[in-house]
């Protein structure tokens, strides 16, 4: 750079990087109320029986923390009592740990058999750290060295949610499209498993779920014009057991005669192929990066499905099956039992891959088997998950883009007012491409009957634009520019209650809560910000009881266990990043409102308030 | 959708690959740059002047407000604000600072787009014409000019690009940033 230092001292831009004026916050009366919008098929019945999850979905805590959603029933709860409200002033970071990755981590701290498991961002190392030694000294590292090039192939930062220990293996995900399971004992691969095709856009950034032998996993790349899947793995051999595609033909996405959706408009012959323009399917989107649930009473996996491609919606007419929707589907054969798309023809990139959590819960006088699922659209769903049947769906966030769930049909509510049509920017739209929440994972406490929702509250300005498909290029055709909603806080903590249909209490934060919660049976919630806080609230009040400074802003997903001492501990990666931090471990210039899909231009403060960053911290009471 | 650009894409590739028939020597297109004037280095062990060979070709795309609008719609049709939006930047890096990881200059930047770069930039060499990619690094070139900078209006930078000057990728070889000095024993006031 000879040349190029000198010509940066002619014409390079000023040195002080200006960042962009925030947006003014949507007005309130942009907004539906609660009251206007919220729908359910039966009046609240609290009386018919208590909210929890079933023993087989939840069963007994042993003090582990084994996968990222603690248990297939997806509380993260957990039953340890030693910290409580009136103690937790008292607590203390014990160690902590540079993960020596300085991109957004979201992983889940994962402990079994009094070892600790961290997976960072790409390049994707896997710590193993000894609980049983004063300061948790290293066991062994796994370096996984993904391919260099699906860097560019990431949407939202080179992210990683978390791997799973199961049966002497830790199984986790890179980001250039392999699963692995590393021996516990060894830190060597068991088997590498290649499943992603980077050249295709498919990159892998979710946490495979493991359960009955079988490692379920799906891709990343709904921004890329993939063609969205979920596998089914032999978990002693990585040997691909089946595939079932998003969109496409009933044989591809494994429709058969099982499948029997509850809602007429979902039942018919390929209509993954029928609802999109001709071709347009096989470069749909609809990938599968986000929770799967094993529900072991049922016998049925769930999976979201996420955003179909690309984002201008007039490019591809129809309903975009079977994208921003859920798949009941058989965890043997992943043959489809029911499927329910809470945004047929997306039009706002709200995919439907947040986290599903199993309970059984009163409802219309009786108990019934429910998934609770809280969408980027900005609804909690209710779901009885034998049959995929919409029982109740509620704004827990700012929304206008839908004026609530028909019941009768399944269908969104389309509020005309916030349509798109190319050339024309619709403005204040909530919520916003990111939505009501994103990916990462509420938790449920059955001694409260609340679920703690960590979520957003933006919303955008819209343009489409027509685009191209070129393989291994963003397929999107969209300028967005996200601001915040109502109020001009940009986040949220809402414990809400699933039978009453409302929130208990909210907790307003400044920016967007991009961590996930833990709740603890001492009735503490936890969680993170991403201007570096974390923080304990008491789960039946809101109350802020305790926060701690970390070195870098939060997006993960605390923990809590019993350490090899008996003591109960908490657990939490640093290191801001994902898509509302890229500003920070990008780096991505603040004045351009536009980049990381248009979050930069609520997020251009967030570079004064922390750094790039990532260590792992374990808190406990002094004893 | 997908309108004319793959297909255009299909049909110069169709025409690279014809030429692949003729032979080895015809394999690569006649404008195939010498690498000779791509210098990404800073370093030159033992040498005190520039090795730089600017690159003939790049001079028609300097001073050229045709080039830097016509990259400006290429940018878009080629999906290249898919990854680094209007200049800030997202799934690749941020082109409005004034940080080269590869070099400034034309030829630099060019050489990235025929190329790719490791972490994640694809090689556009032979896919697209020649041409196109010229004009692309005039207005990639252009996003961080004070002119373009100072053009922005709203949320939304690089919209009204400038003409690259040549001025811009002059210069005898390295020199210290400003505000510095050679002399380690002094410290300029002001300076910070």
């Amino acid at each position: 750079m000879r040349t190029v230092a000198l010509m940066l001292t002619l014409t390079a831009a000023p040195v002080v990087v200006l960042a962009q004026t925030m947006p003014s916050p949507v007005p309130q009366n942009e907004i539906f109320t609660r009251e206007e919008i919220g729908h359910a098929l039966a009046a609240p019945t609290p009386e018919a029986g208590r909210t929890a999850p079933s023993i087989a979905n939840a069963p007994e805590d042993d003090g582990q923390w084994t996968m990222p959603s603690k248990n297939y029933a997806s509380t993260r709860f957990s039953s340890l009592t030693e910290i409580t409200p009136s103690n937790v002033k008292d607590l203390k970071p014990d160690f902590s740990f540079s993960l020596a990755v300085n991109k957004g981590q979201e992983a889940a701290p994962i402990v079994a058999d009094n070892t600790m498991y961290v997976v960072t961002a790409y390049p994707n190392i896997v710590y193993a750290l000894d609980l049983t030694k004063p300061g948790a000294p290293l066991k062994w590292i796994f370096a996984p060295k993904p391919a260099p090039a699906s860097q560019g192939l990431a949407c939202c930062d080179v992210v990683n949610r978390g791997g799973t220990v199961s049966n002497g293996k830790y199984i986790f995900n890179t980001l250039d499209g392999q699963t692995i399971a590393v021996d516990v004992k060894t830190g060597s691969a068991v088997w590498r498993t290649q499943l992603g095709n980077i050249n295709r856009g498919e990159t892998i950034t979710m946490a495979p779920l493991v359960a009955k032998g079988r490692v379920y996993v799906g891709d990343s790349g709904g921004e890329m014009g993939v063609h969205g899947w979920i596998v089914a793995l032999d978990e002693n051999t990585g040997k691909l057991l089946w595939r079932g595609y998003s969109t496409g033909p009933d044989a591809q996405v494994l429709i058969g005669s099982d499948f029997k959706p509850h809602y007429p408009r979902d039942q018919g012959k390929d209509l993954g192929v029928q609802s999109w323009p001709p071709q347009a399917w096989e470069i749909g989107g609809g990938a599968v990066w986000g929770w799967v649930t094993y529900d072991p009473e049922l016998d049925m996996i769930y999976h979201g499905v996420g955003n179909p491609g690309p984002w201008n919606n007039e490019q591809r007419p129809g309903d975009n099956k079977w994208t921003a929707g859920i798949f009941a589907r058989d965890p043997a054969t992943g043959s489809a039992r029911w499927h329910y798309q809470y945004s047929p023809h997306d039009e706002r990139d709200y995919d439907g891959v947040n986290e599903q959590i199993l309970l059984d819960m009163p409802f219309a006088g009786k108990m019934q088997k429910v998934l609770i699922h809280p969408d980027r659209d900005g609804y909690v769903y209710v779901i009885e998950r034998n049959t995929g049947t919409v029982l109740s769906a509620d704004p827990f966030a700012p929304v206008n883009s839908t004026k609530g769930i028909d019941l009768q049909t399944g269908r969104p509510i389309i509020n005309p007012a916030k349509q798109v049509r190319l050339g024309e920017t619709v403005r204040d739209i909530c919520p916003t491409a990111s939505g009501g929440k994103d990916w990462n994972p509420s938790s449920f406490s059955p001694q409260t009957g609340l679920l703690y929702i960590p979520h957003e509250n933006i919303c955008m300005d819209w343009t489409s634009a027509e685009v191209n498909y070129i393989a291994g290029t963003p397929y999107v055709g969209a300028l967005v520019l996200m601001k915040p909603g109502p109020g001009g806080n940009r986040g949220e903590l809402t414990a809400w209650d699933p039978v009453q249909r409302r929130p208990a209490w909210a907790v307003k934060e400044n920016f967007p809560i991009w961590s996930g919660t833990v709740v603890t049976a001492g009735d503490l919630v936890f969680y993170g910000t991403m201007d570096g806080w974390f923080k304990a609230v008491n789960a039946r009040t809101g109350d802020l009881l305790w926060r701690y400074k970390v070195d870098s802003g939060i997006i993960s997903q605390p923990i809590s266990y019993r350490g090899p001492d008996g003591h109960q501990y908490i657990a939490v990666l640093s290191g801001v990043g994902g898509w509302a931090g890229a500003i920070v471990s990008g780096p991505v210039d603040p004045r351009d409102g536009s980049a990381a899909l248009g979050m930069v231009n609520v997020m251009s403060d967030l570079p004064k308030y922390t750094t790039a960053g990532g260590a792992l911290y374990v808190f406990s009471l002094p004893h | 959708m997908c309108s004319r650009f793959p297909i255009e894409l299909a049909a110069v590739l169709v025409v690279l690959l014809a030429g692949c028939n003729k032979g080895p020597q015809q394999a690569l297109p006649a404008e195939q740059p010498s690498r000779l004037g791509v210098i990404d280095s800073a370093l030159d062990p033992g040498v005190d002047h520039s090795l730089v060979t600017p690159d003939p070709r790049a001079a028609a795309y300097y001073n050229n407000a045709d080039a830097v609008n016509t990259g400006k719609h290429l940018f878009q049709q080629y999906n290249c604000s898919g990854c680094h939006s209007n200049g800030g930047g997202g799934m690749g890096p941020d082109l409005m600072d004034d940080v080269w990881i590869y070099g400034s200059r034309l030829e630099q930047i060019h050489q990235t787009l025929v190329d790719g770069r490791p972490n994640g930039m694809p090689s556009w060499g032979n896919k697209v014409p020649d041409q196109q990619l010229w004009q692309l690094a005039a207005y990639v070139r252009s996003m961080s000019l004070p002119q373009t900078l100072a053009a922005q209006t709203d949320n939304t930078p690089s919209q009204t690009p400038a003409p690259v000057p040549p001025e811009a990728d002059q210069g005898a070889g390295w020199a210290p940033p400003a505000a510095t000095t050679n002399d380690y024993t002094t410290t300029i006031k002001g300076a910070n």
